[in-house]
């Protein structure tokens, strides 16, 4: 039987092996990117393709959320106009790609992370600098 | 821990009475006092003779922008500039590792301080915070003041009493540009007040009826800030850039702005129109109270679940009053410690001044060349708010003396505070030269050694304020 772990088994029984943190790709200017690099520690983990498309997916969502377009640019307008009273009642661009984000790595944890006794933490809970894969301890769980 | 982690909580009241307490905010208040003193004498004077005269709507109209100067003006003064929260522990070793293994030691050294990166053809040097333990992004920079990393540094604003970045540019901006506005506006009807009652009066005693004079340096000096600023954003620099001459092209034939996109309108709507990045600091987190003499390490994390219980343990309104009793008597204790006072030769000349047009020169000669130290401002916590002191006290004495003009002062002691790597230890002075000898002045004032603790105390009351 293949050992599957869940995401609350693991968060409540694994043991933190260690962490990896994928750091902030500045080549680009100063947008929020992620390096693609597969780093060691997860080459028995995980597949390499697997990896590269989380984070390039990632880093495609968050040029979306900071990209200048029609929207953002009106939103802005707006905002000025309203002395920036606006966003009392409304959400930034920002924000709703961020909210997207986040359900994105929900659901790459519960489909291809967690399985494999990983876990991806959002990046905005480290304050965009890295994201942080925590591996957890291989632990067989018997049924 | 930074002082914007502090102070953003969600309690607005406590918010405010923190912010307003913490000396190093006593620029803001002056600003604010002058704003409200310049509309109040303008309504006073020429509102009514104006009203009558031409339409009513003139003071309807200076009323709107003013409230639209005062909305931006706290905008600015209260949100976050873009502040990088301190690195995980986690973080921190991991990049230590990562560097050891780089340099192939494994003793303990500190890690380099810079890493290069190609942005647009153009190398960048990442420079390493040792406080906040990362490697700061391009175009950041760690405020002193405020103890933080911040995205997109521009500079620290004293009559804002707050750091100007990422995310209130655009609120920092909007206030200069609509109290050039403002300014314009009040001197052009002042000027009009005077024209048209000096055929019922007489030009002199029209003259002396209205604050004319006042006006005009004030005027000048914000319109050429404006002006500045806006140069600033259609080239896409920051004011730390501009400064420090990073993209200029007497550095190297080659050098340019990678973050420039060459056309003025993209630039502008970057910095204005852009979507504006949420705070990366977490307002709920849980913020550990500091152990004494010992600076803790903040992290970012957000424990959304652990926090709400820890929370409610928090909200005790006998912390809350405990704290304010810390930072009011942190506040309020120098100012018990004053010594006699000793005149002053404040000679300011700007570090860098040549590229800023609103830098008036504030070299008073004459009799105002020396001025008593009449109303002791409170000396700060760590000597490189001296600076900040030093040029606060020449509003003051401006007021005082009926000399100089407050408005005037303001924008050109616009202290442009070259960011610092390192936190500022106690005696070591960053600020530029011109104000050296106010330094020397100060220093005898306060004693090092207790002001750490005052300045710990007062952190930790609004540590405490903040986690309610």
């Amino acid at each position: 039987m293949a050992e599957t772990h869940s995401l609350q088994d693991m968060r409540q029984q694994a043991a933190v092996a260690a962490k990896v943190f994928i750091q902030r790709d500045y080549s680009n200017g100063t947008m929020c990117q992620f390096q693609t690099k597969f780093p060691s520690e997860l080459e028995t983990k995980i597949d390499k393709q697997q990896f590269e498309e989380t984070i390039r997916t990632l880093n495609n969502l968050y040029a979306e959320a900071e990209k200048l377009g029609s929207q953002s640019f009106i939103e802005g307008c707006l905002a000025c106009l309203t002395a920036y009273t606006v966003f009392l009642c409304m959400e930034t661009h920002y924000e709703k790609v961020l909210k997207k984000i986040a359900k994105y790595i929900q659901e790459q944890n519960d489909k291809i992370y967690a399985p494999r006794g990983l876990l991806l933490t959002d990046p905005i809970e480290r304050g965009l600098r890295v994201i942080e894969i925590t591996i957890y301890e291989d632990r067989s769980f018997s049924r | 821990m930074g002082v914007h982690e502090v102070l953003m909580c969600w309690n607005i009241k406590l918010q405010l009475l923190a912010f307003l307490l913490v000396y190093q905010n006593s620029a803001f208040l002056l600003m604010l006092c002058c704003c409200s003193f310049f509309i109040i004498c303008f309504y006073f004077t020429s509102c009514p003779f104006l009203a009558q005269q031409l339409t009513p709507i003139i003071p309807v109209l200076g009323g709107a922008l003013f409230l639209f100067v005062l909305g931006t003006l706290l905008r600015t003064s209260f949100s976050d500039p873009g502040v990088l929260p301190r690195a995980t522990p986690d973080e921190a070793a991991d990049l230590e590792r990562q560097i050891d293994v780089a340099n192939g030691t494994k003793g303990y050294r500190p890690p380099p301080r810079t890493k290069e990166v190609v942005i647009n053809g153009q190398t960048v040097k990442l420079k390493y915070c040792f406080t906040c333990k990362i490697f700061r992004p391009p175009r950041a920079s760690h405020c002193s003041l405020c103890d933080n990393c911040v995205e997109r540094f521009d500079h620290h604003c004293p009559w804002v009493g707050n750091c100007v970045g990422r995310r209130n540019y655009r609120f920092f901006y909007m206030f200069i540009l609509s109290l050039s506005f403002l300014t314009i506006f009040i001197f052009a009807f002042v000027i009009t007040h005077i024209i048209l009652s000096s055929y019922q009066k007489g030009f002199l005693t029209a003259l002396k009826e209205s604050p004319v004079v006042v006006c005009f340096f004030s005027v000048w000096s914000i319109v050429g800030l404006s002006g500045f600023h806006t140069y600033l954003i259609s080239s896409n620099q920051t004011t730390n850039e501009d400064i420090k001459g990073s993209w200029s092209s007497k550095r190297g034939k080659d050098n340019y702005n990678p973050y420039s996109s060459g056309n003025i309108f993209t630039n502008c709507c970057v910095a204005l129109c852009g979507p504006l990045p949420p705070s990366l600091i977490d307002r709920r987190g849980f913020i550990e109270a500091d152990a004494p003499q010992m600076a803790p390490p903040t992290n970012g994390i957000t424990m959304y679940g652990a926090t709400q219980s820890q929370q409610s343990h928090m909200c005790d309104q006998d912390q809350c009053i405990q704290s304010t009793k810390f930072v009011l008597q942190a506040a309020t204790t120098p100012l018990l410690q004053q010594h006699s006072s000793e005149p002053v030769i404040i000679t300011s000349s700007p570090e860098n001044g040549t590229s800023l047009p609103a830098r008036a020169s504030l070299t008073l000669g004459g009799p105002c060349s020396s001025l008593p130290l009449g109303q002791p401002t409170p000396p700060t916590s760590t000597p490189s708010l001296s600076c900040h002191e030093a040029t606060d006290m020449l509003p003051i004495h401006g007021h005082a003396l009926n000399h100089t003009h407050p408005l005037q002062e303001q924008a050109a002691l616009h202290h442009y505070l070259t960011p610092e790597e390192v936190p500022s230890p106690p005696g070591m002075l960053h600020c530029g030269s011109p104000l050296g000898h106010s330094h020397t002045v100060q220093t005898s004032f306060y004693n090092p050694a207790s002001q750490d603790s005052l300045h710990e105390d007062s952190v930790r009351g609004l540590v405490k304020l903040s986690s309610v």
